[in-house]
């Protein structure tokens, strides 16, 4: 499939820096926080994130968790694919905690939905954000909007939004895949 | 993503290799979602499930209820003994009755070998065998298979005995194939009249000797002796099997070196097994009952993902 870079690695490694500030800025020490990478994407920037956040503070209350929302999509049996689940790792408790989901691409908003609903099964957390680094705007399906946004951007129903991640950041690409270039 | 090679779980003679391994990955998810503060998925939510039981059950028909629960289908149970089957019904009637009421998956456990591969050519649904009399008992087998594996890693080269009743036991023929298809070497230990006449056929060894046979193995299946199954008699007393083929902590000190002790339970304490083995670190036959609920979510879930839908 053709594909076009949208954003490079250094772009991105200002995003990511950008976003960094952005939670530290709101969380301050991270004691009331608990980060959570979606799987099987979210969770590349969510180590990301940690590590720059690490960087600017040394923050040993620093929590997160891993999850996977496989089996609470809402297109089990309606979709001809079949979708693999990919391990959780949430050995942290999120009652009474702020939540912040973290993930790649925020397109349709299903996921996030399942996301919420996932979350859940762990507890009751005081609030949730949304952390995406790209926003595919005008593409919503569900009421559901981001609290921290990397970049916005606007494609074609259809087109895939990928980000490939690299050992280095600056490497690293937002680029276009598209069904007819 | 990979699927299951299969539409209906009837025995594990179907399965390849994938299969079983598809459905241990399945099952490790489950087992994370099962020891969660809120242990349920909303996966099947517009799933109809039939229980049906035409023969005694305690362990299994719990775990598959929870299983299904767990998955948020809608379920029905039904039980033989309170049913019309006393009335005459032939099972493809009493089955289609429960199909007209709209149900996708149907569990069976019965007393006649290949009775849910018979069902599964004539009616319209998910078959999941949950034992067909001596014959295949395929989410037990499965579920041993897989606490093994959680025990000691990858089956391939690993020795496993199983111990007692084979000739009755779906149990034991399950847990044959499935061994065999992960690799693992399999040596039946049970007194003559209770081996199957052609059980060399299926590739594993034959030992007469409980001691031989802890010896050589790495864990030890112990299965249960049939007494249901048995019109004559096939050993002269309880009290000889025990002392013969009875695991006791003596013969497991005896051997110098630590085996897994599995049991798929019900137990006969004191007879195939004492008390003592039963409740020592050795046994896994806990973790067996745990595993059990995970693994029957994960083929009800990937089952459930090949099923027709008119949703579209």
């Amino acid at each position: 499939m053709p594909s076009k870079v949208l954003l490079d690695g250094v772009h991105l490694d200002t995003l990511l820096h950008r976003l960094a500030w952005q939670l530290i800025e709101k969380h301050k020490d991270f004691s009331n926080t608990i980060l959570i990478g979606l799987q099987p994407r979210g969770v590349e920037l969510l180590e990301r994130l940690i590590r720059r956040i690490q960087l600017q503070k040394d923050l040993p209350n620093l929590t997160f968790g891993k999850l996977d929302t496989t089996f609470f999509r809402d297109d089990f049996r309606r979709s001809e694919k079949i979708h693999a689940a990919s391990a959780s790792e949430m050995n942290v408790n999120i009652e009474g905690k702020s939540v912040v989901l973290i993930d790649d691409v925020l397109y349709t908003g299903r996921s996030i939905r399942a996301a919420l609903t996932a979350v859940d099964s762990y507890g009751r957390p005081k609030n949730i954000e949304l952390l995406v680094l790209i926003d595919r705007r005008f593409s919503r399906h569900l009421p559901i909007q981001p609290d921290y946004v990397g970049a916005q951007i606007d494609v074609l129903q259809g087109d895939k939004v990928r980000v490939k991640w690299e050992p280095e950041t600056q490497k690293s690409i937002v680029y276009l895949e598209t069904e007819n270039a | 993503m990979k699927a299951l090679s299969v539409d209906h779980l009837l025995g594990i003679k179907q399965l390849t290799e994938a299969d079983i391994q598809l459905i241990f990955e399945t099952a490790d998810h489950f087992k994370e979602v099962i020891n969660r503060p809120i242990k349920k998925v909303p996966s099947l939510r517009d799933i109809t499930i039939a229980n049906l039981f035409f023969e005694n059950s305690t362990r299994t028909k719990l775990s598959f209820e929870l299983a299904e629960k767990r998955l948020s289908a809608d379920i029905l149970n039904f039980s033989a003994a309170q049913s019309s089957v006393k009335k005459g019904e032939t099972l493809v009637d009493t089955v289609n009755n429960i199909l007209a009421m709209k149900v996708d998956i149907v569990v069976m456990r019965h007393p006649n070998p290949g009775a849910a591969q018979f069902l599964s050519q004539r009616v319209n649904a998910c078959i999941i065998n949950a034992g067909d009399g001596t014959h295949e008992h395929p989410t037990q087998a499965l579920l041993d298979a897989y606490s093994l594996r959680e025990k000691m890693g990858d089956l391939k080269g690993k020795k496993i005995a199983i111990v007692g009743d084979i000739r009755h036991s779906r149990v034991a023929l399950s847990n044959i194939f499935a061994l065999k298809l992960l690799g693992a070497e399999v040596k039946l230990c049970a007194p003559k009249s209770l081996l199957p006449k052609y059980s060399t056929s299926l590739g594993v060894g034959v030992e007469t000797q409980l001691m031989k046979a802890l010896k050589w193995c790495d864990a030890a299946n112990m299965l249960r002796v049939q007494n249901e199954r048995m019109e004559v008699g096939y050993f002269p007393s309880t009290r000889e099997y025990a002392l013969q083929y009875g695991l006791t902590l003596d013969k497991l000190n005896q051997l110098r070196k630590d085996i897994i002790i599995l049991h798929p339970g019900p137990i006969n304490r004191g007879v195939e097994i004492t008390t003592e083995v039963a409740d020592s670190e050795h046994a896994i036959i806990l973790d067996q009952v745990e595993n059990g609920v995970a693994i029957r979510m994960a083929i009800i879930y990937l089952l459930a993902s090949k099923l027709n839908t008119n949703i579209k």
